[in-house]
C-alpha cells in the first residue's frame, strides 16, 4: 500500500481520489482540519453498484457450521444492516471479511477482483476496516498510537508523532470524544474506548467499513454524531456493514437489511419493507409474541433499599432513591453521568462513599463486595464488562457458576463434588444455558450464553437485591427476551432489581420506575406511562419539558 | 456545543501524580541519581576520572544485555539464553578479535552476527516452533553455553589491546568512552526502529497480541525481531566484556541472565509486556551495579550482596503497587 500522508497540506489530501484501477493509492488518515472523508470520494458515479460480493462462503469450527455457503452482495454508497441472533454467523462473516479467519470454501470479490484475504493486513490493504465489538485496542499504548497502530504517518512507513497526534485529535473531535491523543488506552472507560476504536477504523479511510455492535457502550448523543458521519461516508460512496441488535438503529440508519440465521443468509430486503415483528421472526425462525413480560401492578410495602445523599469523588452527587421488593428500578441517562458508579458504590467497590444506605429499614455500611453479597445483605452485581469483571474465561462453566457460592458447597474447606454438580445442573436448566457440557470453558460459549452464566452465578446466592449493569449488551433478541422474563420472575419472587441500561427500549418495556441520571445525580424519576422515549430523552439532556430536542439525537 | 456542556467531568488527577506511566521512567532515574551521589560521597577519590570510568565500564555489559532482554520482555516473553549468548560472544571475541585491523573488524562483525543468529534461532523456535519463550530459551541457552565451552574450555584468549584501551578509557580525557559506545549503539539501533510501525508492534503485541493482529500488525515478525535484537545486544555485551577483561570466559553467562531480568524490572518495564523504556532499563542496570559498588566501599561483606540486591528488586516491584494503593475504585486495583 502506498502511503500518501496524513496531515500534510489539506488541499492535497482532499484531492486524493481512487479510481477502480488504482485502488492501492489510498491515504491513511484524515486531513487535520477537514471533516472525516473517505478514500472513495469521487466514485459516486457508480454508486449503488456492487462493491463486495461473497460467493459460497463456508466455515466450520470443529463440528459446528458457523457459515454455510453464504452469498452476499454489498453495494457501494449503502448502509447495510446484518441482523441475526448470536450464533447466527455474523461474527464469523466479519472475521472472514477482515481476514481474521480463512473460509473453508467460497470466494470474496472486492471491486471485481477476487481477494485472497490471508490476514487483517491484506484486508486493510483492500480497503476493508472494522470496528470490532471486542475492541482491537492495545491497552498500554496511547490513543494516537492505537488509531494509527499499523500505519506509519510519515515517509517510508516511519511514524511522525506530531502528525499522528494532530490527525487523531481531529478524528476524535469529529466524533465528539473528549479523549486526548496522548491518553493511555488502559485508562479509558468502555465508551471512550469504543469511540477510539471507531476513530481507528475511520482513520484507515476504508471503502468498506464494518461496525460490529459499535454503539453498544455509547450514549445517544455520541450515537447521533456517529450516524451523521456514517451517512456522510455513505454519500461519498463508502459501503458500510452495520451489525447491531438495536432495531431502532436499523430503522434510522440503514437502507438494506440482511438476516442471518444458523450460519445461513436467510433474506435480504430493502429497509422499511418488513415490519419489526416480521424481522424478528426471520431472525428467530419462529414468532415472538412479546419480548417484554407484562408489568405487574405497582409494588407496595416497605422498601428494601433506601439510598439517600449517596456521594463519591465528584462523580456521584447526592443520589437518592428507593427500591421495593418485586420492583425493577431502571437507571438511565447519557453515558458517564454516575450510573455505573452508583451501582459500584452499592456493591461496596468504591472507597470513601458518603451518604446513607438503608437496607430493610436498617442503616448499613457496604464496605466490600464480600459484605455486599453476604447473608446479611444479599446483594448481587452483574457487572458491565462480563469478560473482565463477570467471568473467568478459561475456567469451566461449572467452576464459574459456583465461584460466588463456594463457601456453601464446602465441608471443612473441601468442595463437595455432588452438591456442586446438582447446583450447576439446576442453574443451567433454570437459565437454559446452551452448552455441550458444564466442563467446557466459558470462553467457548456465545455472548448470550456467557451473560446467562454471569446471571446464574449470582442467582446461586439467592440475592435479595440484584444490581445489573447493561446485562443485554451485545446479546441477541431471543436471549434478551429470556433474560427479561427471568428478571421479571425474580422480581415476582420478591427480589428487588436495579437495572442500569443504555437501551431506552429496556427502560420503557421492562422497568416499573426509572431514574434518569444527569451530572451524577438522579434528575428525574419516571413512573407508569411517563416512562417514554420523549421524557427519557428530555431528562437525559436536562431539558425543560417544552424545550425542543436537538436534531441528530436519535 | 451541547457535548461540552453535558460532558461529565473527566477523571481528575491529584496534583502530585505524574502523567500515567511516567513514574516508571522517573523512579529508576531518580534513585540512580541518589545512589550516584552516595557513591561519590563515600568513594575515596570522589568525583574524578579515576572513579567515574570504572563506574561507567562495569555496568556497560549488563546494560547491553538488559536492553536486549527488554526487547523480549516488552513482547511478553523472557530470554533465559541471553547470558549464554553473552558467554558465547565473549568466548568467540577472545578468538577472533585480534590481529590486523581488518581481522579485528571482521572478528567484531562475526561476533555480532553470531549473536543475531542465536537470537534468530530463539525467535524461530518461539514463533514457528510455537514453544513458550521461557522453555525455548532455556533449551537453546544450554546449547549456546555448550558451544561457548567448546570455543573456550578455559578462560583466556587474546583481545586487541589498542581497541580495548580506546573503548574502556575516556574521550576528551574525562568522559567514559564506554558510555558513549553504549548510547551510540542503542541510539543507532532503537531510535529509528522505535519510529516505525515494526518497532511499535513490539509494544503492541506485548500489550494485547490479538488486538495487534486484528489491527493488521504482524506478531510473528515482531517477535522474531525482538529475539534477534536480544541476541545482538547480548553479543555487544559479550564483546565489551572481552575488551574489558582482554580475555574470554565461557562461564560468565548465568548471572547476567538473572541480572538482566532484574535490571529490566527495576528499569520500569513490566514482565506482563507492553510497558517500559530503553533508558529506564539502562538506568536499572546502572542502579544494580552502583549498589554493588557502594556495598564494596561501605565494607559490607560480599556475601551479603545478594541479600541487598534482592531487597532492591523487591522494592522496585512493590513500587508498581503505588498506583493501586492510591486508586479509589477497587476494581482498578484488580486489573
Amino acid at each position: 500500500m502506498i502511503v500518501i500522508g496524513v496531515a500534510g497540506p489539506s488541499h492535497r489530501l482532499r484531492a486524493v481520489t481512487v479510481s477502480s484501477t488504482n485502488a492501492s493509492h489510498r491515504a491513511v488518515g484524515p486531513a487535520s482540519d477537514g471533516p472525516i472523508t473517505s478514500a472513495a470520494t469521487g466514485r459516486s458515479a457508480d454508486a449503488g453498484g456492487e462493491f463486495v460480493s461473497l460467493a459460497g462462503i463456508s466455515k466450520s469450527y470443529g463440528g459446528t457450521n458457523a457459515l454455510q455457503s453464504v452469498d452476499l452482495s454489498i453495494r457501494r454508497a449503502s448502509i447495510h444492516a446484518i441482523l441475526g441472533e448470536n450464533g447466527a454467523g455474523k461474527s464469523t462473516l466479519i472475521k472472514v471479511l477482515t481476514g481474521v479467519v480463512r473460509p473453508d470454501a467460497g470466494s470474496v470479490t472486492v471491486d471485481g477482483e477476487e481477494l485472497a484475504v490471508r490476514s487483517p493486513a491484506t484486508a486493510a490493504a483492500a480497503g476493508i476496516a472494522c470496528v470490532f465489538q471486542e475492541l482491537s485496542l492495545v491497552p498500554d499504548l496511547s490513543v494516537a498510537d492505537n488509531i494509527f497502530l499499523a500505519h506509519g504517518t510519515g515517509p517510508l512507513g516511519f511514524i511522525d508523532r506530531r502528525r499522528q497526534r494532530k490527525a487523531a485529535e481531529a478524528l476524535l473531535r469529529e466524533l465528539g470524544s473528549e479523549v486526548r491523543p496522548t491518553d493511555i488506552v488502559r485508562s479509558l472507560t468502555l465508551s471512550e474506548a469504543q469511540l477510539v476504536e471507531i476513530a481507528k477504523a475511520l482513520a484507515k479511510r476504508p471503502r468498506l467499513l464494518i461496525l460490529d455492535e459499535a454503539t453498544s457502550a455509547l450514549g445517544e448523543q455520541q450515537v447521533g454524531r456517529l450516524f451523521q458521519i456514517l451517512r456522510r461516508l455513505r454519500d461519498e460512496g463508502v459501503s458500510i456493514l452495520y451489525i447491531t441488535h438495536r432495531m431502532h438503529e436499523v430503522d434510522t440508519l440503514c437502507d438494506t437489511c440482511s438476516v442471518f440465521r444458523n450460519g445461513r443468509h436467510v433474506e435480504t430486503f430493502v429497509q422499511g419493507t418488513r415490519s419489526p415483528d416480521a424481522v424478528v421472526e426471520l431472525m428467530l425462525g419462529r414468532s415472538v409474541s412479546q419480548i417484554y413480560p407484562p408489568k405487574p401492578a405497582p409494588a407496595v410495602g416497605p422498601p428494601l433499599l433506601e439510598v439517600s445523599g449517596l456521594t463519591w469523588d465528584g462523580r456521584i452527587d447526592k443520589v437518592s432513591f428507593v427500591v421495593r421488593p418485586g420492583e425493577i428500578y431502571g437507571i438511565g441517562g447519557l453515558d458517564g453521568h454516575g450510573q455505573q458508579e452508583t451501582l459500584l458504590a452499592l456493591f461496596g467497590v468504591l472507597r470513601n462513599v458518603t451518604g446513607e444506605v438503608r437496607f430493610d429499614g436498617r442503616p448499613v455500611q457496604i464496605g466490600s463486595p464480600g459484605r455486599a453479597k453476604g447473608r446479611a445483605l444479599g446483594i448481587a452485581l452483574v457487572p458491565e464488562d462480563r469478560k473482565s469483571e463477570g467471568l473467568h474465561l478459561p475456567l469451566t462453566i461449572a467452576n464459574n457458576l459456583t465461584l460466588s457460592v463456594l463457601n456453601r458447597l464446602t465441608r471443612f474447606g473441601v468442595i463437595n463434588g455432588g452438591r456442586q454438580r446438582r447446583l450447576v445442573d439446576e442453574l443451567m436448566k433454570r437459565l437454559q444455558i446452551k452448552a455441550s457440557t458444564p466442563k467446557a470453558p466459558v470462553s467457548s460459549l456465545s455472548g448470550g450464553n456467557q451473560q446467562k452464566v454471569v446471571l446464574a452465578k449470582w442467582l446461586a446466592c439467592d440475592p435479595r437485591l440484584i444490581l445489573l449493569c447493561d446485562p443485554t449488551r451485545g446479546i441477541d433478541v431471543g436471549t434478551k427476551a429470556e433474560i427479561y422474563g427471568l428478571l421479571r420472575r425474580l422480581a415476582d419472587e420478591g427480589a428487588a432489581i436495579v437495572l442500569h441500561t443504555t437501551d431506552y427500549d429496556e427502560l420503557i418495556g421492562l422497568c416499573d420506575r426509572v431514574g434518569i441520571f444527569y451530572g451524577g445525580t438522579i434528575l428525574r424519576e419516571l413512573t407508569g406511562d411517563d416512562i417514554n422515549e420523549r421524557n427519557i430523552l428530555r431528562a437525559s439532556f436536562a431539558l425543560a419539558d417544552d424545550a425542543p430536542i436537538a436534531e441528530g439525537v436519535h | 456545543m451541547v457535548a461540552a456542556e453535558i460532558a461529565p467531568e473527566r477523571r481528575r488527577r491529584s496534583p502530585l501524580s505524574l502523567p500515567p506511566g511516567a513514574w516508571r521512567l522517573a523512579l529508576p532515574l531518580v534513585v540512580l541519581a541518589i545512589l550516584f551521589g552516595v557513591l561519590i560521597a563515600i568513594h575515596p577519590r570522589g568525583l574524578a576520572v579515576a572513579s567515574m570510568t570504572p563506574w561507567a565500564n562495569q555496568a556497560v555489559t549488563l546494560a547491553f544485555v538488559a536492553v536486549g532482554q527488554f526487547f523480549v520482555v516488552v513482547t511478553r516473553g523472557l530470554d533465559l539464553s541471553i547470558g549464554a549468548v553473552l558467554a558465547l560472544s565473549n568466548a568467540l571475541a577472545s578468538e577472533l578479535v585480534s590481529g590486523t585491523p581488518l581481522e579485528i573488524a571482521v572478528g567484531v562483525v562475526a561476533v555480532l552476527a553470531v549473536g543475531c543468529l542465536c537470537g534468530a534461532i530463539n525467535g524461530v523456535a518461539v514463533v514457528f516452533g510455537r514453544i513458550q519463550p521461557i522453555v525455548a530459551t532455556l533449551a537453546t541457552g544450554a546449547i549456546y553455553t555448550g558451544l561457548a565451552l567448546i570455543v573456550r574450555p578455559t578462560p583466556g584468549g587474546d583481545v586487541d589491546e589498542a581497541l580495548s584501551d580506546l573503548l574502556t578509557y575516556e574521550t576528551f580525557g574525562f568522559f567514559p568512552t564506554s558510555l558513549i559506545l553504549l548510547f551510540a549503539v542503542v541510539y543507532l539501533v532503537w531510535w529509528p526502529l522505535s519510529r516505525t510501525v515494526l518497532g511499535r508492534s513490539l509494544y503492541a503485541i506485548g500489550s494485547n497480541e490479538s488486538a495487534a493482529f486484528m489491527s493488521g500488525l504482524n506478531p510473528k515478525r515482531a517477535r522474531l525481531l525482538a529475539h534477534v535484537l536480544a541476541g545482538f545486544f547480548a553479543a555487544c555485551g559479550g564483546l565489551f566484556l572481552a575488551f574489558q577483561t582482554l580475555s574470554g570466559d565461557a562461564s560468565v553467562g548465568f548471572s547476567y541472565t538473572l541480572n538482566s531480568i532484574a535490571a529490566v524490572v527495576i528499569g520500569g518495564a513490566s514482565l506482563a509486556g507492553g510497558v517500559g523504556t530503553v533508558i529506564g532499563v539502562i538506568a536499572g542496570a546502572y542502579l544494580l551495579r552502583t549498589i554493588s559498588t557502594i556495598m564494596i566501599f561501605t565494607g559490607l561483606p560480599p556475601m551479603a550482596q545478594p541479600l541487598f540486591e534482592g531487597l532492591v528488586l523487591l522494592a522496585a516491584v512493590s513500587v508498581g503497587a503505588i498506583e493501586m494503593i492510591t486508586s479509589r475504585n477497587k476494581l482498578k486495583v484488580l486489573r
